[in-house]
């Protein structure tokens, strides 16, 4: 497994063969992910897949079952969560929010949130704050910390659409101008798409993963979520079949879709 | 015509009020209000326990309360059930526990109802030295873990990615809130003890824009509690617990009705 590791030279961070139970339910079988520096990975999957919970793993908020996490040496994750559940009794800022993050230098926060573009709200309690602006304030903190890997959990969630285009813009503006590799989840589909590098489809297990272009045309994502949108059909229906099923672009052969060296 | 009990009262429950600023603010932000009444309701068997060791009661009751704080923080991770569920066995078990030991002990004979609402009337000079002392400590090491308790209460996930021990600042929280719960007993009572913690701090959420300033503010609104229940307590010669809770409620019916700025 190490030798596997060595090979592949720019890897922050890697999940090998990630199960994890609770009771007797299965939120992750088998999951393989790695994430290479300056690229953008988006998770996708129905409600329920187990994609919040395959980020709090790569986190490390979540010891799994089985299967090794390896987060490079001395790298620094930022994680930007879906939501904050403030009190609204809790008085507090944006300005001081920030201020609050562990920080080693002296950072501007009007610079630093004219860079997200939500300069204005510097001065507004969080709780006020609408679901773009929020992402972004969330996004600015953990900017702050100049991150290697930037963690972000349904980033675009209950924001509307133009707002969306906008968040997936910055997040590939962050990407390029700190290199860093960014690891997120969405539910959404379309919107995603196009501003991804790599796609892990998941519903437990990866389903299938590559470039959109690749998974879109794989039949397990449209079952996936062709299944799902049309009605709660059985997933284990589903897992079965695709468990025996020799697909080529399954998780153990997609670094071969993506003409990367396969190990 | 004020008498040295009335300063002493005053003093005990301006120290409280003090001490149970900051941490009302805590509890108001965390929702922790029913995990206070815990604590609380844990207080008879510290007594009881005083009484057994020979020792201070209010040294029995914090241990008692350090015991359950212990154990709420244990069982915390268990998914059976809900939290609420688990907080009221723990606060009715530990009420009945309390008074059922304490009925075993036919040599004691304990005024209830002093134990249940206060009784700051009673505070002697050990207490107030208790109250000053602990809740010193109390205060003190709020302030040591203020800022990234401030970050846990935000986000406790984003607080352990950036790399806060936030187990560890949880368990020291929790202890000096047990603390502080110890000493507001002889002032309130096991009943009112919470009234005491949240009622300040949600009367100072309108007049605050920053969690110090909110801390601050309801500290001089317990006092002001206090001051006035004490007052009334003395010259109409009501019950002094809570007297100190109606004044709280009062201040804080006045303060919504204040037109907003």
């Amino acid at each position: 497994m190490s030798s596997q590791k060595d090979n592949i030279q720019d890897s922050l961070l890697s999940l090998v063969n990630i199960n994890l139970q609770i009771g007797e339910r299965s939120l992750l079988e088998n999951v393989n992910l790695e994430l290479n520096r300056g690229e953008i990975v988006t998770v996708v999957g129905p409600n329920g897949a187990g994609k919040t919970t395959l980020l709090r793993v790569a986190l490390g908020l979540q010891k799994p079952t089985s299967g090794k996490v390896t987060v490079n040496a001395g790298i620094t994750i930022g994680y930007v969560p879906q939501k904050l559940h403030i009190d609204p009794t809790f008085p507090i800022t944006v300005r001081r929010f920030l201020a609050l993050a562990k920080s080693h230098k002296k950072v501007d926060f009007s610079k630093l949130l004219d860079d997200v573009g939500a300069a204005h709200v510097i001065d507004s309690p969080l709780q006020n704050l609408s679901g773009g602006e929020l992402q972004r304030i969330l996004m600015a903190r953990a900017l702050m910390r100049e991150p290697d890997v930037l963690v972000l959990d349904e980033p675009v969630q209950g924001v509307d659409v133009h707002g969306q285009v906008e968040l997936y813009e910055l997040i590939s503006r962050v990407r390029t101008e700190r290199n860093c590799a960014i690891l997120m989840v969405s539910h959404d589909l379309h919107l995603v798409m196009a501003s991804t590098d790599r796609v892990f489809c998941l519903n437990r297990h990866i389903c299938c993963s590559g470039t959109p272009e690749v998974v879109i045309n794989d039949p397990a994502y449209t079952e996936l979520f062709g299944a799902h949108a049309a009605r709660h059909l059985a997933f284990y229906v589903h897992d079965k079949e695709h468990k025996h099923e020799q697909d080529p672009q399954h998780v153990n052969s997609c670094d071969c879709d993506e003409g990367k060296d396969c190990v | 015509m004020f008498d040295d009990f009335l300063i002493r009262a005053l003093l005990g429950g301006l120290g409280v009020a003090l001490v149970a600023g900051p941490f009302g603010s805590f509890v108001v932000w965390r929702r922790l209000a029913y995990f206070g009444d815990t604590l609380a309701h844990s207080a008879l068997l510290g007594v009881a326990l005083g009484f057994i060791l020979h020792i201070n009661l209010t040294l029995g009751i914090f241990i008692i309360c350090q015991i359950l704080a212990i154990l709420l923080f244990i069982s915390q991770y268990q998914r059976q059930l809900a939290s609420d569920t688990l907080l009221g066995i723990f606060s009715h078990g530990a009420l009945s526990l309390g008074l059922v030991a304490l009925g075993f002990m036919d040599n004691v004979r304990i005024d209830l109802v002093s134990y249940l609402f206060g009784d700051i009337l009673a505070i002697g000079t050990t207490d107030l030295i208790w109250i000053y002392g602990a809740g010193g400590v109390a205060l003190i090491g709020l302030i040591a873990i203020w800022k990234p308790l401030l970050s846990i209460t935000i986000h406790e996930d984003l607080a352990r990615v950036e790399g806060l021990p936030v187990d560890r600042i949880n368990w020291l929280f929790l202890g000096l809130i047990a603390l502080t719960v110890a000493i507001m007993m002889k002032v309130v009572g096991m009943l009112l003890v919470t009234a005491l913690l949240i009622i300040p701090a949600a009367t100072a959420r309108r007049f605050a824009s920053t969690p110090e300033s909110m801390a601050i503010i309801a500290m001089v609104i317990g006092g002001l509690s206090v001051t006035l229940g004490l007052l009334g307590s003395f010259y109409y010669d009501t019950p002094s617990g809570p007297s100190i809770v109606v004044a709280g409620c009062i201040l804080f019916i006045s303060s919504i009705l204040l037109p907003r700025r």
